[in-house]
This record gives structure tokens, sequence and C-alpha cells, in this order.
């Protein structure tokens, strides 16, 4: 349970972003997918996943099709565009500095300064 | 992504079933897909699907954030908005009745009077490209002359100086129709042939002069007005080419101008011109164009495109400096010749502009303090509202939304009362145009225009935020703490309810004092111009005018002379006394008529005393009416030295003038005047001079203005000059229309020719020169009643909530033994705290509004001690009687009920 983090304000986007980079996934697979590339470390409340698709698809980061699950269900598929992969690239670039930065700062020892 | 958002746009509102049956699936879905994995780790079907519903949560929220997350989300919010409060203000109809009421008068008062400013400030002329016209302006500053205008070598000049594209000097007149039914006086303009290419306007019938004409005198062709034509002409379609007599010369009509072309001239009489008539100025019945002789009194020019008005004067200045050094005769150095280029914008609406700011900002003040007042009811209605908004908040109304509502509701609540108020507007246009004084300048109609319209939408939206804003946020802000509490009084949101109020019933009155001071201030300098004494008897004077014709050829003219004219002068005065009624009857010029004449009806002559012969142009400038004998009598101007003219001060005697004491004072300061000589023209002789004797010195009269004390002047005797403009002036009780009709019988059986009009009492001509300022006046002083009674409604508000908020104490107070004459006090002297707090920030306001009005006051300094605390005192007293009932109401306070109700 101690594993588990909170999500910070703003990154859910970032991980569906990068979630369905890897191919189409209906939404049920999306919060999946999270699980499983945070090493279980993060979960997305189930309800909270839907709004902000529907939001990504407005701002055309995503697009959907209807089609069928694994276990044949019908289910909306969520498929990364031209300009959400761009959006992915440049968000994962800025995290990436800032948390370089942020560990930077924190592991500072007070002779370095 | 621009499809992106339109495609989620098109799933909110074209495919809004089908988007929500999409949204009920994929939730759907994603349970089973949870029920189908927990099932799997070894759950019951059952089990797993409530285990499932219960992780996913409430699936309507999530649904509704979904929708939310779709594009135009805030058009579904203010949908909502508008019905909830639509609904909302049906339940109140009291309420709402008094709001839209308010923002109906407040927004259709202030967009009236924008109308008028965006006519005249804002779009003055309706002409193209109006930034490159000027009007060209001779000054004399040595002699201290003004507005001197130019001769016919300088307007040549100034054409060939390459700064303008046209220059057209505008001479204005009344000139004889003849040839219809009844001899007609028209007003007509003498333009030069480029005067509607200059302005860039063209006739409705026809065409307009050629500019490139050259005739140096009347090339016989003229244009007339859209109403002539439908009057004199019965609207003739064939009219052009149909010929006309002007003075008893032949014109040709090649025009008609349509119904909206204006002159961009400032005076009453030129804006309402009828006909055109084109000349080059150079040839008779103008005099001989010599540098010298200025007769060309105004100009306008439009200048070269790119060129702009500083470059412009710089460049004439140049311009200036060279004819001055070429024509060294013409040009005396000692009266430094100048010529001044004012926008023609500025030239027009200069005089009215600060009449106009000053009541646009009265009555955006007025529509401030209806703001103001309509914020103190919404937040009165606040309390009354808490338990619903307390609700709202408890069950998640997010405080965001909650504010968002509350301002939906007033913005619609001022379009409402805007919408009202364009409608009112509209019914009541004819009536409101009336009002408009004859002064303004009117080249545009003032109407409901686009821009207009916008305005009034501008206004109602900013009207909605102002007023509902404070309540808005303040009702966010509640707690749900307090809610709960169920408007428990002594609150700190109701405290603090408490402050902004107070507040906004000081800002309350203090914007209405300013109102009410700069009223006072303007009702003060009518009442001290009202008893002005004008220097003339008003009262039971009646004027009639006529006017003798000028043909183009001198030969042909038969009052040419003086001895020519004579006889005819004393046959209307002769007949003029034979009119039931007429007691006295007297003959002047138009510049003998005081007030009722603009600046151009004045003749300006250069001064020329005998001793120092002065050259004409170093010459100051003083002003000659003519007039007979009886003039004086009639009109009560007292002698005051020498004698009066006389019947024998005719064609054979030695020329004489009066003079009034302004113009003794000014040049005769320290010797008497009355035997010194003036070098005058010659009536009829262009160029030929002659000595005139003073042999009297008369009072003063005020002729241009009221407020304006006399400049020096002068009269001649008409006998020994030959005026054109004849005015008739009659004694005896008289009925105005009636006695038009029997003077033109009178005078018609002399001569034909002869037009009798513009019968006008002089009490008429002194109450329509003060014509401005009583409409600036009275709007002025409706708008600061209006707030007055305004803040007295917010103060009484105010006063009434405070008192219903301490009833509780009222009565604990009471049942210890209080006297009512405390309660009474307790709450007078709250209500007088406020209005001193307003009156004294609304005096302050009031000291730098009042020192931008000193140009629009008369006799009154603009920080008047009796105004500021007459009107302060007043204000204060107004707010005491308005907290007098709701204190009574306090000393009216039942213990018993008082404690009993928490």
């Amino acid at each position: 349970m101690n594993d588990e983090a909170e999500l910070l304000p703003g990154t859910l986007d970032l991980l569906i972003l990068k979630a369905v980079s890897l191919g189409p996934l209906h939404g049920y697979a999306v919060l999946s997918r999270i699980e499983q590339i945070s090493g279980q470390r993060l979960f997305v409340e189930q309800g909270a996943l839907y709004p902000a698709l529907f939001r990504l698809v407005r701002q055309g980061l995503l697009k959907t099709e209807w089609g069928k699950s694994e276990n044949n269900r019908r289910a909306k598929f969520y498929e990364l565009t031209a300009k959400g992969r761009k959006r992915l690239q440049e968000e994962t670039d800025w995290w990436n500095r800032l948390a370089t930065a942020i560990r930077s700062a924190l592991n500072a020892q007070p002779q370095e300064i | 992504m621009i499809s992106a958002y339109f495609r989620s746009l098109v799933a909110r509102f074209a495919r809004r079933n089908r988007t929500e049956r999409e949204l009920k699936e994929e939730l759907e879905s994603h349970i089973e897909l949870r029920v189908d994995d927990l099932e799997r780790s070894g759950l019951a079907r059952a089990e797993a699907e409530r285990r499932a519903r219960i992780e996913f949560g409430s699936e309507e929220r999530f649904k509704e954030e979904c929708r939310e997350s779709l594009a135009g989300n805030f058009i579904d919010v203010l949908i909502q908005d508008v019905r909830f409060s639509l609904r909302m203000l049906r339940k109140s109809p009291g309420f709402t009745l008094v709001v839209v009421s308010t923002m109906a008068l407040g927004i259709g008062a202030t967009t009236a009077i924008f109308s008028v400013v965006d006519a005249t400030l804002l779009h003055p002329l309706p002409y193209q490209h109006p930034d490159q016209l000027v009007q060209i302006v001779d000054d004399l500053p040595g002699v201290g002359a003004k507005e001197v205008g130019m001769s016919v070598p300088e307007w040549k000049d100034l054409e060939n100086s390459g700064i303008f594209e046209y220059v057209s000097p505008i001479g204005g007149g009344d000139v004889n129709l003849t040839g219809s039914s009844q001899p007609a006086r028209i007003a007509f303009l003498n333009v030069p042939p480029n005067y509607f290419a200059l302005l860039g306007a063209e006739p409705e019938l026809g065409h307009s002069f050629n500019p490139e004409d050259k005739t140096p005198g009347f090339n016989l062709e003229v244009l007339i007005s859209d109403g002539l034509w439908r009057q004199a002409f019965g609207g003739d379609p064939q009219i052009l080419g149909k010929n006309l007599r002007l003075d008893n010369d032949l014109y040709r009509v090649i025009g008609v101008m349509p119904p909206n072309f204006h002159d961009p001239l400032r005076t009453t009489r030129q804006r309402k011109t009828e006909l055109w008539a084109a000349s080059g100025f150079g040839a008779p019945p103008a005099p001989n164009p010599v540098r010298n002789l200025r007769f060309l009194t105004e100009a306008i020019g439009r200048l070269k495109p790119g060129v702009t008005i500083s470059a412009a004067q710089s460049r004439l200045d140049a311009l200036v400096a060279a004819l001055q050094k070429q024509f060294p005769g013409d040009y005396p150095g000692k009266s430094r010749w100048a010529i001044r280029l004012v926008p023609l914008k500025e030239s027009l609406v200069g005089n009215v502009r600060q009449s106009l700011i000053l009541l646009f900002g009265a009555v955006a003040l007025v529509l401030l303090i209806g703001c103001v007042n309509i914020a103190n009811l919404l937040l009165a209605r606040a309390s009354a509202r808490g338990r619903e908004i307390a609700i709202r908040r408890a069950l998640g109304g997010s405080r965001k939304r909650l504010t968002q509502q509350l301002l939906t509701e007033s913005v619609l609540l001022s379009s409402i009362g805007g919408t009202a108020g364009l409608l009112i507007l509209f019914g009541a246009k004819e009536f409101l145009l009336r009002l408009v004084p004859e002064s303004l300048p009117q080249l545009n109609s003032i109407s409901i225009s686009w821009s207009v319209l916008l305005f009034a939408v501008l206004a109602s939206l900013l009207a909605g935020v102002i007023f509902g804003l404070a309540p808005a946020l303040q009702a966010g802000r509640q707690g749900v703490a307090d809610v709960l509490r169920l408007e428990s009084r002594s609150s700190t949101s109701s405290k603090e309810q408490g402050r902004t109020r107070r507040l906004l019933v000081v800002s309350e009155f203090a914007l209405s004092l300013i109102l009410m001071i700069s009223a006072g201030l303007l009702l003060r300098s009518f009442w001290d111009l009202l008893n002005v004494r004008p220097g003339f008897e008003p009262h039971d004077r009646i004027v009639v005018r006529t006017w003798l014709p000028v043909p183009n050829d001198p030969t042909t003219d038969i009052y040419g002379s003086p001895a020519k004219e004579e006889p005819l002068l004393r046959e209307i005065l002769r007949r003029a006394n034979t009119l039931a009624g007429v007691e006295e009857a007297a003959i002047g010029d138009v510049a003998a008529v005081p007030l009722a004449h603009d600046h151009n009806d004045l003749n300006p002559f250069p001064l020329i005393l005998d001793g120092h012969e002065t050259p004409r142009d170093q010459a100051p400038v003083v002003y000659g009416a003519l007039a007979t004998p009886e003039y004086f009598h009639l009109m009560q101007i007292p002698l005051l030295r020498g004698r009066s003219l006389t019947d024998l001060d005719n064609d054979k005697a030695p020329p004489v003038v009066l003079i009034n004491e302004a113009m003794a004072k000014t040049f005769w300061p320290n010797s008497d005047p009355i035997g010194q000589r003036l070098k005058l023209p010659l009536a009829g002789q262009p160029g030929a001079f002659a000595w005139n004797t003073i042999v009297g010195i008369v009072l003063d009269v005020r002729t241009e203005s009221l407020a304006q004390a006399s400049n020096p002047q002068f009269y001649f005797s008409a006998y020994q000059r030959r005026p054109r403009d004849l005015a008739i002036f009659l004694r005896g009780r008289l009925d105005r229309s009636k006695i038009e009709a029997k003077l033109r019988e009178q005078v018609q059986s002399i001569d034909p020719q002869l037009p009798v009009f513009g019968a006008q009492t002089l009490d008429h001509a002194v109450s329509e020169s003060l014509a401005q300022r009583r409409f600036s006046m009275n709007m002025l002083g409706l708008f600061a009643l209006t707030a007055l009674l305004l803040a007295a409604i917010g103060i009484y508000g105010v006063i009434s909530y405070i008192v219903s908020e301490r009833t509780h104490e009222f009565g604990i107070r009471l049942a210890l033994g209080a006297e009512r004459k405390n309660i009474l006090q307790i709450v007078l002297r709250q209500g007088l705290r406020l209005a001193i707090a307003g009156a004294v920030i609304g005096l302050a306001g009031a000291l730098i509004v009042s020192r931008f009005m000193a140009t629009l006051l008369y006799g009154v300094p603009p920080a008047d001690f009796l105004t500021f605390s007459g009107v302060a005192l007043l204000f204060i007293g107004v707010a005491l009687i308005a907290c007098y009932l709701p204190a009574l109401r306090a000393t009216k306070v039942d213990p018993i009920v008082a404690l009993r109700d928490p």
C-alpha cells in the first residue's frame, strides 16, 4: 500500500497518452496498462478516467473507434493521433527535465554549496 | 486541432442522443470488463458485479463530467443558467419589475445621449475622407482682429500653393426666389464650383458644378436642395435645365442635392441651405478682386492626400511670410497677418463638445448610481435567499458555479432592462428629437444606428456585471458552515455584507452629490443670465424681416443708392404705423436685431480714426448696424450724451454715426468722442470711403449673447446707407403670425417682389439665445433629481436593513428601559454618518468636476460656496427623511415579540 503514489495533478493526461502510445486500447485496458507500466504503483480512479479521455479527444490528441475486446465485448478504442504523439514527446521531455532538476536539488550535499 | 473541437461540438449539440447512448455503453462495457476480471479471480458473478459497481463510483457523476469535457460546455451551462434565472425572476415579480425599470431608464437615457454624442462628436463629418478637411481662418493678431476673411488673390494663392486639393470660400445669404406663386425668401450659399468636389458630395439628380470651371462671376448654374425641389417644384422629375429667378436674375437648375446633405457650417440658418450658386468671386456683384479687400468671410479646404495638418500649417506659414515680403504694401508688419488651419471637425463641434461630454458623463453617472442601487437590492435579497443558496451549496453546487449563475441572473436582468429601454427609445424618438436644441451641429441625423445599438448592448452587459458582481461574489463566499446554521444573524458573512452595502450607499451618495452640484451650478448660471439686463426692452416687440434683391448687374438695381432706397423705407414705416395695434415702428438691418442672429450677420468695419489714419489692415475691427431714428426709442436704448439720429440724417446731410458706451470707453478713454470722425466705406461703392461724424453715445446692448459683455459697436443712419436685409421693428400687443401677413400685404403693395418673412418676438429671441444652456440645464437637472431619488431609496434600503437586523437588540434595549427617542436617535445617527461620509467624498469630487465646467458657467465661480453648501445640506436633509421611516419602525418594536423571535 505504501508503494501506491498519489497522482500529481496534470499527470493523468500524460499517463493516458503513454499507455495508448503502445497501441489502441479501450478504457478499461488503459487503466490496466497504467497500473502495469507503473509497476503497480499508480492507480487511477476508474470513473475519473473517462472525463480525461473525453477531454483528450476534444483536444485532438486521441481518436476513437468502436471494436471488440479480447473477450469479445463491444468497447470503444482510443488511439494516439499525430498531434497526440507530438504532445507525448514534449510532455515526456518536460517531465524528465523536471525530475532530473528536482532529484539533483534534493540530492545536494552541504559541501557542494 | 479545430476539426477535433468541431467534432466534439457536433457530438454535444447535433448528435446528443447518440453521444448519450455511446457514453452509457462505454461505461457499461468498462464495468462488464471489470466484472469479467473479478470473476476470473474467483468471485461469484453477482458478487463481482456488486464490487465492480462500488469500485467505479457514481456513474451519473462521471457521465456529467464527461459531458462537461465535450466542447461548448459553456453554452449549455449558460442556457441552463438563463432558464433557471428566468424561473427565479418570475417568482419575484416585484423585484424584477424594479430592477428592469431602473435599468430601462438608465440604459435608455444613456443610449439616447450616446446617440447624440455619436452623431455629433464621434462621426461629425459625413464627407469623404473627413480628416483632410480644414477650415481656413485669417487673423490679424497685431490689431486684435480675428476671422477677418480672405481676399480673392489670397484665395488663388492658396489654390496654387500645392498644399490643398481644393479651397472653397463660402458666402451665405438669403435671396429672393421668384417665379413661384409667392416670392420666397430662401437661404443660399455662394460657393466656388469646386465646393461639392471638395466635400465629395454628389447630387441625387443631375450633376454638380464642374470643379475646373473658372468663370469669374456667377456661372448662372444652381443646385437646389431636396426640400426646395419638393416644395417649390412639386418634386418635378423634369426640373433639370429649368430656369428660376433669384433677385430677378435668371439661373438654370443643374441638380438636386439629397436630403441628407448638409453644409459643414456652424450656423443654423446656413444649415438649411436650399440653393447653391457657383461663382468665381471675381466679377460683379463681387467687388474688384484686390489683395487687401477681404470679403470672403469663411473658407474651407481639402488638404492634398498624405499632407498632415501640421505639415500643411508650416508650409502655409512659409507661404504667408513670402507673400508679406512680396506685397509689403498690402501686409503691413504691424497687423501680423496669419492663416490658421482648424480641423473642420474641431471648428464644428468645438463649442458643444463640453456640454455633450458633461451630459454624457452625467447620464452615465445616473446609470452607475442605478447599478449601485440594484447591487444593494441584490445584497438584501441575498440574505433573503440565504436558505436557497445554502441548500445549493450543501448539495454540492460549486462556488464558481453559484457565482456564475448569480451573475447570469443579473446580466439577464440588465439585458431585459436594456431591451425595454431601447424599445422606449424607439417609441419616443420623435418626441425626444424635438428636445434637441437647434444650435447643435447636426450634419448627421441623430438616429439609433448600429454603433448606438452596440453601445446599448455593451452598456447592458457591463451594467449587469457591475451590479451583479459584488452580490455574486458575496454569495459564493458564504461558507457551508454558515449555511447549515441557516442565516444566523451575526454570522461574519452577514457582517461583511452589511459593510459592502454601507460602502455602496456612501459611493451612491457621493456620485449623486457631484451630479446635483453640477446641475446647481448650471441652474445658478442660467438664473444669472435671465437676470442680465440686455440693454433693450424685449416685451411687446416684434421683428419682421424683408430683403431687397441685389441683381448681378448694379445698373438694374432699383434700390442702388441711399437716395433711391429712402422713399421705400419711409413708405414701409408709414404703412406699418397704420396697422391696428402697432404703436411704433422702426427699421434696421439684421445686425440691429439683438441676439437673434449669428456671427455672420454682423458687419465688421476697420476703424480708422481722424488724426491717425492707420491703414485698413492695421485698424481694429468694430461692428456696425444701421437703424432709422425711431429704433432707439422703440428699443428703449437710452442716449447717454450728444444727440440721437433724426429724419434729417439722410443722403443730403453729412454722414453721422452713434456709438455705444463700450466703443467710447475703448477708443476715447480720456477724451470726448462726440464730434470725432470715423473713416468708413461708402454704401454701394466698393473702395470708396467717407468721414462719418460721431454725434451721440448710447448705452450698450448685448447683441451677440446674454453671456457676452457688449463689444464696441456703432450705428449708421439707415437713410444714409442702402440696407438690403431689412428688419422692421414693431411695438405693441401684436399677434406674431397675423402681423406678418398684414405687413406683407402692405409691403408688397409697394413692391410685389419683396418677401416678408421671419416674424419673431424679441422675447422669443432672448429665450432662444439661451436654448442650448436651457437644454443642458434641464437634462442635467433631470439626471440629478433621478440620482437624488435613487440615493434616497438606497439609504432607505440600507437603514431598513440595519433596523431589521437589530430588531432583537432594540427589543432588549426597550425592555431594559431605553426610551423610544433614544432608539430613533441611534438609527438616525447611523444614517447621518453614511450621508455625511458620502457628502464629503462627493464635495471633493464636485470640486474636481466643476473645474472642467468653468466655460459653461456664467457669473458663478466653479467652486461656488452657496451651491456647494446648499446642495450638500439638501442632500443630508433628504437622507434624514429617507432614514426617518425605518427609524420610526425601530421605535415601534414590541420588546416581547422581538425577544421571542430570535
